[in-house]
């Protein structure tokens, strides 16, 4: 149902992308020449938000998921990388979430075998979230090509490598089909195991579905109806400096690549996409497991009103000295 | 961790503001300037009429598919020869049909490919007659 739902949803936004770049009227401006500054102004400022809202998040304790031997006395040999003990520890431990998926290269699978539980490894969700990671960040980073005047120099040294077997005219991008190769497999893998689609809702599904829809808006662009790219690049230009014109002859697909990449965009800070910003705010992750070495108070413990022993006993020493019951103090 | 948690939070935002914004900066807000083609050769000039072997909506379209198609169907099959739509027949040769007018290739060719970053391999083999290697 949430895969049905989702699929309505991004065929209607192609369908209304469609609609726009035939109308080839006053939407048209709109969509190209206001569009990009709402959308950026959204995506800008509700990250932010997003960021501030889980900077507040109380988090009084250390809560890191330990995976290594913790330090403690000198001659137990500790891992200070995955059971951090300082700062650079904790440092390595983010990088190696950030670029290589640390977390997801522990992914298990669990088998029962003969009635027992046997563990194995299962790397694949490793595998292509990786590749389909950093394809999505290579494409980004191509893009800049329209941004920039002149084309940055390591920006076109990236796509002469990413275009480097030189498969076609234009050249077929390694990053685009393993882009393609890493949404199938994230796809297939919500669809056919039936614990994760029990487990997948309509944004686990819709964020799949946009970004397939820009993949393939994109390619349908670069491999089959050519688009003017001096147009595109103007227009571009445009928007970067304040100053947008309108293309003329842009095409439909590049409408419906430009609304599906807008509604991700807008979208984005609402979403679980956001994990983009969100990975370093993991307390499971950025904080230094010290709970034995130091004592972390809970900063908002309210003054709690006590009464020990010896005020208990000079309250009531008469009395208990009347009734027999020994006492500390005479 | 804890007591530098919003000096290294807002370290990030501007990190990542400063980042997106890149193409904001990075042209200093200049509008920058679409390429002009030059077709002002000598071998343009003595033309009476001014058409490349197809017209200029066309190649401006396909003249990469066009140029494709002429290596692979010379070198592979020796067809040698195209014959235009108009029926003008053309040798298949980027230094002997389209370098013999657009023989300034820093203002002509150039200027569109350097502007949207496309890096044609045409000129790892050919060369343009009387071109420096700078």
């Amino acid at each position: 149902m949430n895969l049905l739902i989702s699929v309505i949803t991004v065929s209607v936004i192609a369908l209304l992308a469609m609609g726009i770049a035939m109308s080839q009227t006053l939407s048209c401006y709109i969509l190209a020449g206001i569009v990009p500054y709402a959308v950026f102004v959204i995506f800008l400022a509700g990250f932010i938000y997003r960021i501030i809202r889980w900077g507040m998040a109380p988090v009084p304790f250390r809560i890191p998921t330990t995976c290594g031997q913790e330090k403690s006395l000198p001659w137990v040999k500790n891992n200070p990388v995955e059971n951090p003990s300082g700062t650079w520890g904790v440092i390595g431990r983010m990088a190696g979430e950030i670029f290589l998926f640390r977390s997801l290269f522990r992914n298990a699978k669990m088998q029962l075998i003969d009635g027992r539980p046997v563990y194995g490894s299962a790397k694949w969700l490793w595998f292509f979230g990786l590749m389909f990671h950093a394809s999505l960040l290579t494409i980004v980073l191509r893009h800049l090509r329209f941004f920039t005047e002149p084309v940055i120099s390591c920006v076109s040294a990236l796509s002469a490598l990413d275009g480097f077997w030189e498969i076609g005219v234009p050249a077929l991008y390694m990053s685009d089909l393993a882009l393609l190769a890493g949404l199938a497999f994230l796809f297939l893998r919500r669809v056919t195991i039936p614990q994760v689609r029990y487990i997948s809702l309509f944004t686990d599904y819709f964020a799949l579905l946009l970004i397939a829809g820009v993949a393939a808006t994109g390619l349908l662009m670069r491999h089959f109806f050519p688009v003017d790219l001096h147009e595109i690049k103007t227009l571009a230009m445009g928007w970067v400096t304040f100053a947008p014109v309108i293309p003329q002859g842009a095409g439909v697909v590049f409408y419906m690549h430009l609304c599906f990449v807008f509604i991700l965009i807008a979208w984005f800070p609402f979403s679980k996409l956001m994990h983009m910003g969100g990975i370093f705010l993991s307390p499971t992750r950025n904080l230094v497991n010290n709970n034995r070495s130091q004592r972390h108070i809970n900063p908002w413990n309210g003054p709690v009103k006590v009464h020990t022993y010896e005020e208990y006993e000079d309250e009531f020493r008469d009395k208990m000295k009347a009734a027999g019951l020994p006492v500390e103090k005479e | 961790m804890k007591q530098h948690k919003w000096g290294l939070i807002i370290l990030g935002l501007a990190i990542f503001a400063i980042g997106i914004t890149f193409p904001f900066w990075y042209g200093k807000g200049k509008p920058a300037a679409p390429p002009e083609l030059s077709l002002d050769t000598p071998a343009i000039a003595a033309l009476t009429e001014k058409r490349c072997v197809e017209d200029t909506a066309f190649m401006r379209a396909n003249h990469m598919k066009l140029l494709q198609a002429w290596r692979d169907e010379s070198v592979r099959e020796g067809l040698r020869h195209y014959t235009a739509k108009d029926g003008r027949v053309f040798e298949k040769s980027l230094t002997g049909s389209c370098i013999r007018c657009h023989e300034n290739k820093e203002q002509f060719c150039d200027r569109c490919h350097n502007y949207v970053d496309a890096s044609p391999s045409c000129f790892d083999c050919h060369v343009v007659p009387g071109e420096v290697k700078k």
